[in-house]
């Protein structure tokens, strides 16, 4: 018999501290695999956010930067500078990349910079115990949005994926899911194909995963891919926003 | 003829491995490990397809399929 | 290399090249844009980069991420760019980076004016940004000075993995004065395993990461007396500290950067006077001169302290000086510049007043 799945190389063989259910790991999990079927290992350096995954330089088997809440894609705009032929990624939340880190994003990419950035929307502050978010779906309850996120007070839902695609520097935009075993494939090819578009240095690339947080939801995992599936998507169209060729 | 394991210990039970079965043969078990949680099992080897659903289905890369 | 006119922010740049800086992340602000402006156009010359960032904020972690990677970087700003700058300058300290920042100040508080200030004192030294931390802050009195300064704050940098700021006035950033660019040799400095530049996994080194996140408490309290080491061997080590006419001076001025050029001339009106006055100038505002200051306290009659704020060396000097003599202080902020008269005035007063 021979081995048809294990844990990728570039994962750490620790236990990761996400909550059950959290599919940061399936996420984490991808990035990982795309690395290792790259081959790129050895020249691939990380950048963590705040948030859920601040602990994230110890999970990817790859030299990595822990940056300041929202600063990700500035950091990695500094080592992809410095360092122009390795492979460098950030890996951010909805409330790093979104809200706090709007600026650095927005002109990472605009920029063209060569790096690839995997963005973690699941319409809530994990971390932080489930504040409203600026993806945070209206209707949505947050404890900062106890009543549920109003226009009225709150304002829209942001689709980042949607903003940048309007964008000139960037080479490849996706925005995938993992609710399900076929998403999952799916967002794997993406998160491939943005590293290929990085390595390949057509400019900034970056997938936009829909991801559930069973915890500050106050669901069950399961209960939570199906909220994921009957409530985001329709907010977060799925699909390719922009690749160039 | 496909074979799956679970790593109980760093299994937190979420079930969601249990889900993206196609056969159904993945369940929590009864048992409780260090952390607390009822760790993933399957029920019926011999019926495993080996289509490692639930491998890529789990958050913390619990399961090792081989076929 | 020959003596040449160069404008203080433009000395400033090229002495950073010469000192191996490749890499330059910063953004547009009055009154240091020639730094930025020299940069974008000479480190592509030198197979270098240079990002106009879309903020304060990015451009610092912008030299966090080139300063994980080993290489020299700076960025400059002034004032309120500083402030921004604070949350960055924080992490780099955090996860023991070495840059090198440049402000150059200009009156505050608010968006306050674009003259020449020396109202961050405070802010410099100690620390800026949140936690416990220190860093060098040298303040150049001349173009030459700061060339100088610039140099070595690189050297100081790689050797405590810490950053280091080059502190002037917006004279000395904005005026033009003979310059003759040292021939720079580096210290002898550590090599930096530490960096992250792609991990071979093949036992050469550990696997790199940058990080200044220390969940347990304990293990961030250890990280602190850590860096306190550093402190004490910078505090140690780094110390500069100018004296003129102390040997036989009654009265003490002491100023730094551009204010202590205008005090030294007033210093001498008053010798011509007869009245022996002398300057103790911080070139170093950290580390600070305590001891020399301690010393002059005990021989002096009386001290003064000007600065081109609304005091905040002269804390440092009464806490120095510790009582042996009576410290006082003249200032003028917000842009305003101290003439030599006003100085002058200052010290006969003093002498006056016995």
């Amino acid at each position: 018999m021979a081995v048809v799945f294990e844990k990728p190389k570039m994962l750490a063989d620790v236990p990761l501290h996400y909550c059950p259910g959290c599919t940061h790991g399936i996420i984490h999990r991808l990035v990982a695999e795309a690395i290792d079927e790259l081959g790129v290992g050895e020249k691939t350096i990380g950048v963590a956010p705040v948030g859920c995954a601040v602990f994230a330089y110890n999970y990817f088997n790859c030299d990595m930067y822990e940056a300041a809440h929202g600063r990700a894609p500035a950091v990695a705009t500094g080592v992809k500078r410095c360092l122009p032929d390795n492979v460098v990624f950030t890996y951010q939340g909805d409330g790093d990349l979104a809200s706090i880190g709007t600026a650095e994003i927005v002109h990472a990419a605009t920029r063209g910079e060569k790096i690839t950035t995997i963005f973690v929307n699941n319409a809530i502050y994990g971390m932080t115990g489930g504040q409203m978010a600026p993806t945070t779906l209206l209707g949505q309850k947050a404890t900062t949005a106890p009543l549920g996120r109003s226009v009225e007070k709150n304002g829209y839902p942001v689709r980042m994926s949607e903003m940048l695609a309007t964008l000139d520097g960037p080479a490849y935009i996706a925005r995938v899911s993992v609710h399900d075993v076929k998403h999952i494939m799916e967002a794997k090819k993406a998160i491939k194909r943005a590293f290929e578009m990085q390595i390949a240095g057509k400019g900034f690339s970056l997938v936009e995963v829909l991801s559930t947080c069973p915890t500050n939801w106050g669901m069950s995992p399961a209960e939570a891919l199906k909220w994921l599936e009957e409530n985001m998507i329709p907010q977060y169209p799925l699909g390719v926003k922009k690749e160039v060729e | 003829m496909a074979k799956v394991t679970f790593s109980t210990e760093a299994c937190k039970g979420c079930g969601l491995c249990a889900l993206a079965c196609p056969k159904k043969i993945v369940a929590l078990s009864g048992e409780i490990n260090a952390k607390g949680y009822h760790p993933a099992e399957c029920t019926k080897p011999e019926e495993c397809i080996g289509c490692a659903f639930c491998a890529r289905m789990c958050p913390d890369c619990v399961i090792t399929v081989e076929k | 290399m020959a003596r040449q006119m160069m404008k203080g922010n433009e000395a400033i740049a090229e002495a950073a090249v010469q000192a191996g800086c490749r890499y330059f992340f910063g953004y547009p602000i009055t009154p240091q844009n020639e730094i930025p402006e020299y940069m974008s156009a000479r480190l592509p010359e030198v197979g270098g980069a240079f990002i106009q960032a879309e903020s304060e904020v990015a451009a610092i972690n912008m030299v966090y991420g080139a300063a994980g990677t080993g290489a020299r970087c700076m960025t400059s700003s002034s004032s309120p760019g500083i402030s921004l700058k604070q949350e960055g300058i924080s992490y780099i300290v955090g996860a023991e980076l070495p840059c090198v920042i440049v402000n150059m100040m200009r009156g505050g508080p608010g968006l306050g004016s674009i003259q020449p200030a020396q109202s961050d004192y405070f802010q410099a030294t100690r620390g800026g940004g949140h936690g416990d931390y220190h860093m060098v802050v040298f303040a150049p009195a001349s173009v030459q000075e700061a060339v100088e300064l610039t140099q070595r704050a690189f050297d100081v940098a790689d050797q405590y993995r810490n950053p280091v700021m080059v502190l002037g006035d917006g004279i000395i950033g904005q005026m033009m004065e003979p310059v003759t660019m040292p021939d720079y040799k580096p210290r002898n400095l550590p090599e930096k395993t530490w960096a992250a530049t792609g991990w071979k996994n093949d036992g050469s080194r550990p696997r790199a990461v940058i990080n200044s996140l220390y969940i347990q408490a304990q293990d961030c309290e250890d990280m602190n007396k850590r860096l306190q080491k550093k402190y004490d061997e910078m505090a140690q080590n780094e110390l500069m500290v100018e004296t003129q006419m102390m040997e036989d001076a009654e009265y003490a001025i002491v100023a730094y950067g551009t204010t202590a050029r205008i005090a030294l001339t007033a210093i001498r009106q008053a010798r011509e006077q007869g009245v022996k006055a002398g300057l103790i100038r911080p070139i170093t505002l950290w580390p600070f001169p305590t001891e020399t200051i301690a010393k002059a306290a005990k021989q002096v009659k009386k001290m003064l302290t000007v600065e081109m704020s609304m005091g905040q060396m002269v804390e440092d000097v009464r806490a120095a000086a510790c009582g042996a003599c009576p410290v006082g202080f003249y200032g003028r902020t917000g842009g305003v510049i101290p003439g030599v008269r006003e100085i002058y005035n200052q010290i006969m007063s003093m002498k006056e007043a016995e």
